[in-house]
C-alpha cells in the first residue's frame, strides 16, 4: 500500500494540520509516513500545501511531482496541482470559491461541499476534518480509530474535549462521498 | 646587618603570591597589568579558590594571562570572553568564573557579549582593564581613548566629530538589573592597589554568593602606548583618566 | 526507553540532545531551524537531566558559549541556518584550533546573503572546505531522514569527543521541517563532574587537586610550535579520513549510471531512480553520509563501473568537485542543481540524467 497525497489551499484553512492528523493516523496504523510542508510566510495567509505519504514500505522522496490524490481547497491550488494527479488518481475539491472546475477526465474528480457542511454543522473550524473524512472515504484509507488516535496525538490535551466534534465532522465528510 | 639576617622569615613584609607562576611576564615596564594579576592571584588564594576558579583570557595585552596565574584558563576569541564565561559558569555552577578583559575587547568588539552577559546577571566576575589604548596591536585608538588623546590611529588626537566619544561602559553596566557590583578602581599607587584588591575580593565573594555579575574596572596606564615614562604615565592617568573615569563604586547591592 | 514518534527533524534534534545526555545547548532563532531551541525550551530539560539551554544574544555569542562549555569538557551544541552559521565561523575555527569537541547543526537555507528561508545545500564548501580561517577540518555528517537527524546527534557528539574536534551536522530546510517516524533513543544520564574530569583530563573545569593547570587556547606565538600543532591536526584528520567514512548505496550493483547526492536530495534522487528502474534504465544512487571525510575511494571504485555520474545538489555544483577529484577524469561527471530555495522533483532529475547521458 502506498498513497501519495497533496493537500493544498489557503493558509488558515487547516491544510497543514489536516496533513498532520493524517500522518499521525498512518503512524497509528503502523505505516511509514512523511509530512512535508511548503513552509514559510505562506503559513500566514498565502497559499499552503503539504505532501503526505503513507506507505507500508520505507519512503524515499518526501518531495513529489505526481500524486495519487490531491485535496484542493482553493483555485490557485487547483490550477497548480490538477495536472499533477496521476492518471487514474483522485482529485477531491470543495466547489466553494472555485470558479474554474477541474476538467480532467482521466482521473476521479470528487466535489465535496465541505464549506456548506460546516455551516450546517455550525463550526467552521472543523472544515479540514470534513475534507479529511471525504479523503478517507474516497480512498478507503486508515481506520476511524487510527484517525481518532491521531487526533489525540495532534491536539494538545486541553483541546481533547473537541475530539467528538471533529469525529462528527469526519463522519459528515465520509457521508459526502 | 648581613643578607642572611635581612632575609629571616620574621623580617618578611611582602612576597610573591603563591598562585603567580614563575613565568616572566611580557608586560612593559610600569604597566598596570602585572599589579592586577598579582591582586587577582592573591584574592583567589586567600579565598581558597585555586581548585575551582576558571579564568577566561581575552585578546589584547592580557592574552597570555593564562601563563601567569596558576589556575585553569580558557583563551577566548576577541571580545567573546563573557559568552565563554557564561557557558562555563552555567555548566559548572560550583566553580567561580572570571573574565579578564581590556577596553578594546570588552567595550568595542565584545560590547554585545559584555552587556548581555551582565544583563542576564551571569554569576561571573569581569575584570576590566581600561587604559584607553590598544596596547598589543601597537597603540591604536580604543573606545575609551580620551578626546584629544594621540594614538596610532588618531595621530592628531581623538576628535568627537571623526571618532565619537570615549565610552563609559561601566556606567552603562551599572544600569543593568543583572549587575550586583560595578566599581571603578586603579592601581597606580599602593593605596589605590590595596583598595582595588578589596574590590576584586568583593567581586569574587559575590560570585561565591551567586549574586550576579560583578564588574571591576581598573583605570590603568600604558606607558608604551602613551609614549610616556611609567612615572609620567601615572601622572597623566591621575590628571586625565580619572577626570573622565572617576574612581569609586558605581553600584554595590 | 526507546520511543516511536512522529516529529519534525528540528524537534527530533532537541529530543535526541536531551536523551543523549547533552550538557548544554546555546542558540539564536533563525528560520528554518528555530524549532530546535523552541522544543528544548518547551521540554525544560534543566528540570530533568540538568541540561543547560540558553537563548544567546547572537549566533556569535552562542558559538562562543559552546566554546566555553566544550573547554570545560562538557557535551555542548548549537544549531542555526546558513546566515547564522557564517557568524559562527569565527568560533568554529577557534574550536578546531583549540581541539574542542562540539556539535554544530546547520539547517541550510538558500543564499548568499540573507537569501531565502527555503531549503538549500549551498553551504557544502563552507562546511567541508573551511569556512572559518586556518587549516582545519570539521567532521561533516549529512542526514537524509528525521531518524538520521536524531541519530547523528549522538554519533556527532561521540565523534567530537573521540577526536576532540568539532562536528557539523549539515542538514537542510527539508529534513528540518518535514515530519516522519522516528525512534528516539533511550535516555542516557549526563556525565557526572567526576566522569568529565576522568574522561577529559585536558578540560579547564577547575584544578580540583590536579597539579598542572589546564589551559584551553588556540594561540601559539612560536611558529615552530604552531607548525607542530598543525602537523598534529593533520595527523588527526588523516586518522578520521581512514576510519570515519560513511555512505549508503541504492541499486549500484548493476548500475550503468550513478547519481551522487547527499542529504534530503538523495531521497528525491532515489524516487527518480525507482521510476527509471521501472523503465529499465539502470541507475544507482550513492549517498555520502560523511561529506568530510568524503567517500573518495568508494566513488572512485564505482566510477570504474559506470558510464556517467550525475551529481544532484541544491547549489550551483559544489560536491561535484569532490566527485570529479575522486574519479580523476575516468568517467564523465555532470551536475544538476537548483538554487535559491528551489527543490527539484524526481521528474526533473530523471530528465537531467537522460539529457546528459542518453541523448
Amino acid at each position: 500500500m502506498k498513497e501519495e497525497i497533496i493537500i493544498a489551499g489557503f493558509g488558515g484553512q487547516g491544510v497543514l494540520s489536516m496533513g498532520k492528523i493524517l500522518a499521525y493516523a498512518g503512524l497509528m496504523d503502523d505505516l511509514e509516513v512523511t509530512w512535508m510542508p511548503a513552509y514559510g510566510p505562506e503559513q500566514r495567509g498565502g497559499t499552503a500545501n503539504v505532501t503526505v505519504i503513507l506507505s507500508d514500505k520505507p519512503i524515499s522522496s518526501p518531495v513529489l511531482d505526481k500524486y495519487d490524490t490531491a485535496v484542493i481547497l482553493n483555485q490557485q491550488s487547483l490550477d497548480k496541482f490538477e495536472s499533477k494527479v496521476k492518471p487514474g488518481g483522485t482529485l477531491i475539491y470543495d466547489p466553494y470559491g472555485i470558479h474554474r472546475a477541474p476538467t480532467r477526465t482521466d482521473i476521479n474528480v470528487i466535489p465535496v461541499s465541505a464549506m456548506d457542511a460546516v455551516l450546517e454543522l455550525g463550526n467552521s473550524k472543523t472544515y479540514n476534518m470534513v475534507l479529511l473524512g471525504a479523503l478517507l472515504s474516497a480512498r478507503n484509507l486508515l481506520s476511524t480509530d487510527a484517525v481518532i488516535r491521531g487526533l489525540k496525538k495532534t491536539l494538545p490535551e486541553r483541546h481533547h474535549h473537541l475530539i467528538p466534534l471533529n469525529e462528527q465532522a469526519i463522519e459528515k465528510g465520509r457521508s459526502l462521498v | 646587618m648581613t643578607i642572611q639576617e635581612i632575609i629571616k622569615p620574621e623580617n618578611k613584609v611582602h612576597s610573591r603570591p603563591r598562585l603567580l607562576t614563575d613565568n616572566i611576564t611580557h608586560y612593559c615596564p610600569g604597566c598596570g597589568h602585572g599589579v592586577v594579576h598579582k591582586l587577582v592571584a592573591e584574592v583567589i588564594d586567600e579565598l581558597g579558590l585555586e581548585d575551582r576558579t576558571i579564568g577566561v583570557a581575552p585578546v589584547g595585552c592580557a592574552v597570555f594571562a593564562y601563563n601567569y596565574i596558576d589556575i585553569d584558563w580558557v583563551e577566548a576569541a576577541h571580545g567573546r570572553a563573557p559568552a565563554v564565561a557564561t557557558a562555563i559558569s552555567r555548566l559548572e555552577p560550583e566553580n567561580v568564573v572570571f573574565t579578564y578583559q581590556g577596553d578594546g575587547d570588552l567595550a568595542a568588539i565584545g560590547t554585545a557579549e559584555t552587556i548581555h552577559a551582565a544583563n542576564r546577571g551571569e554569576n561571573i566576575v569581569i575584570i576590566f582593564i581600561n587604559n584607553a589604548i590598544y596596547g598589543m596591536t601597537g597603540g591604536q585608538m580604543a573606545p575609551t581613548t580620551l578626546l584629544g588623546q594621540q594614538t596610532a590611529t588618531t595621530p592628531y588626537g581623538r576628535r568627537a566629530d571623526l571618532n565619537g566619544y570615549p565610552i563609559k561602559i561601566s556606567d552603562m553596566l551599572a544600569q543593568l538589573d543583572g549587575t550586583c557590583y560595578v566599581t571603578r578602581q586603579a592601581v597606580f599607587t599602593a593605596a589605590a592597589a590595596r583598595k582595588c584588591k578589596g574590590a576584586i575580593k568583593k567581586a569574587f565573594q559575590n560570585a561565591l554568593a551567586k549574586k550576579g555579575t560583578s564588574v571591576v574596572e581598573v583605570v590603568s596606564n600604558c606607558p608604551s602606548g602613551w609614549k610616556l615614562t611609567p612615572e609620567k604615565a601615572n601622572e597623566w592617568l591621575k590628571e586625565h583618566m580619572t577626570a573622565k573615569y572617576p574612581l569609586g563604586d558605581l553600584k554595590d547591592l | 526507553m526507546e520511543e516511536i514518534r512522529l516529529m519534525k527533524g528540528n524537534e527530533a534534534i532537541a529530543h535526541a540532545a536531551i536523551r543523549f545526555g547533552m550538557d548544554g545547548y546555546f542558540g539564536y532563532p533563525i528560520t528554518p531551524q528555530s524549532e530546535v531551541l523552541e522544543t528544548l525550551e518547551e521540554q525544560m530539560p534543566w528540570d530533568t537531566t540538568g541540561m543547560v539551554v540558553l537563548q544567546a544574544e547572537s549566533e556569535v555569542a552562542a558559538i562562543n558559549m559552546v566554546y566555553g562549555g566544550a573547554a570545560a569538557g562538557k557535551a555542548v551544541m548549537t544549531s542555526s541556518s546558513s546566515p547564522g552559521i557564517s557568524l559562527k565561523m569565527e568560533g568554529i575555527s577557534y574550536l578546531a584550533g583549540a581541539e574542542l569537541p562540539a556539535l554544530i547543526v546547520n539547517a541550510m537555507r538558500g543564499g548568499p546573503g540573507l537569501g531565502t528561508i527555503q531549503p538549500s545545500q549551498a553551504d557544502y564548501f563552507q562546511a567541508t572546505k573551511g569556512g572559518g580561517h586556518g587549516d582545519y577540518r570539521l567532521i561533516v555528517l549529512s542526514p537524509a531522514t528525521v531518524q538520521e537527524m536524531t541519530d547523528f546527534v549522538g554519533l556527532g557528539m561521540e565523534l567530537a569527543f573521540k577526536y576532540r574536534n568539532p562536528v557539523m551536522m549539515l542538514a537542510d530546510g527539508i529534513v528540518g521541517q518535514m515530519m516522519e517516524k522516528v525512534v528516539l533513543p533511550d535516555f542516557r544520564p549526563r556525565r557526572t563532574e567526576e566522569e568529565v574530569r576522568e574522561q577529559c583530563p585536558w578540560a579547564a573545569c577547575g584544578k580540583h587537586g590536579r597539579k598542572q593547570r589546564n589551559v584551553i587556547t588556540s594561540l601559539e606565538m612560536e611558529p615552530e610550535k604552531m607548525e607542530a600543532n598543525n602537523i598534529r591536526f593533520q595527523e588527526k584528520y588523516k586518522a578520521i579520513e581512514e576510519n570515519e567514512v560513511r555512505y549508503s548505496e541504492f541499486m549500484t550493483d548493476d548500475a550503468e549510471y550513478l547519481i551522487v547526492a547527499f542529504g534530503s536530495v538523495a531521497r528525491i534522487c532515489q524516487k527518480a531512480i525507482e521510476e527509471m528502474r521501472e523503465q529499465g534504465v539502470k541507475v544507482g544512487l550513492f549517498r555520502p553520509i560523511t561529506l568530510w571525510p568524503f567517500p573518495t575511494k568508494q566513488i572512485a571504485e564505482l566510477g570504474k563501473k559506470v558510464k556517467g555520474i550525475l551529481t544532484v545538489e541544491l547549489n550551483a555544483g559544489q560536491m561535484i568537485e569532490d566527485v570529479r577529484l575522486a574519479v580523476d577524469g575516468g568517467v564523465p561527471v555532470r551536475h544538476f542543481g537548483r538554487m535559491g530555495g528551489i527543490v527539484p522533483n524526481p521528474g526533473e532529475i530523471e530528465e537531467a540524467l537522460k539529457a546528459h547521458f542518453m541523448k
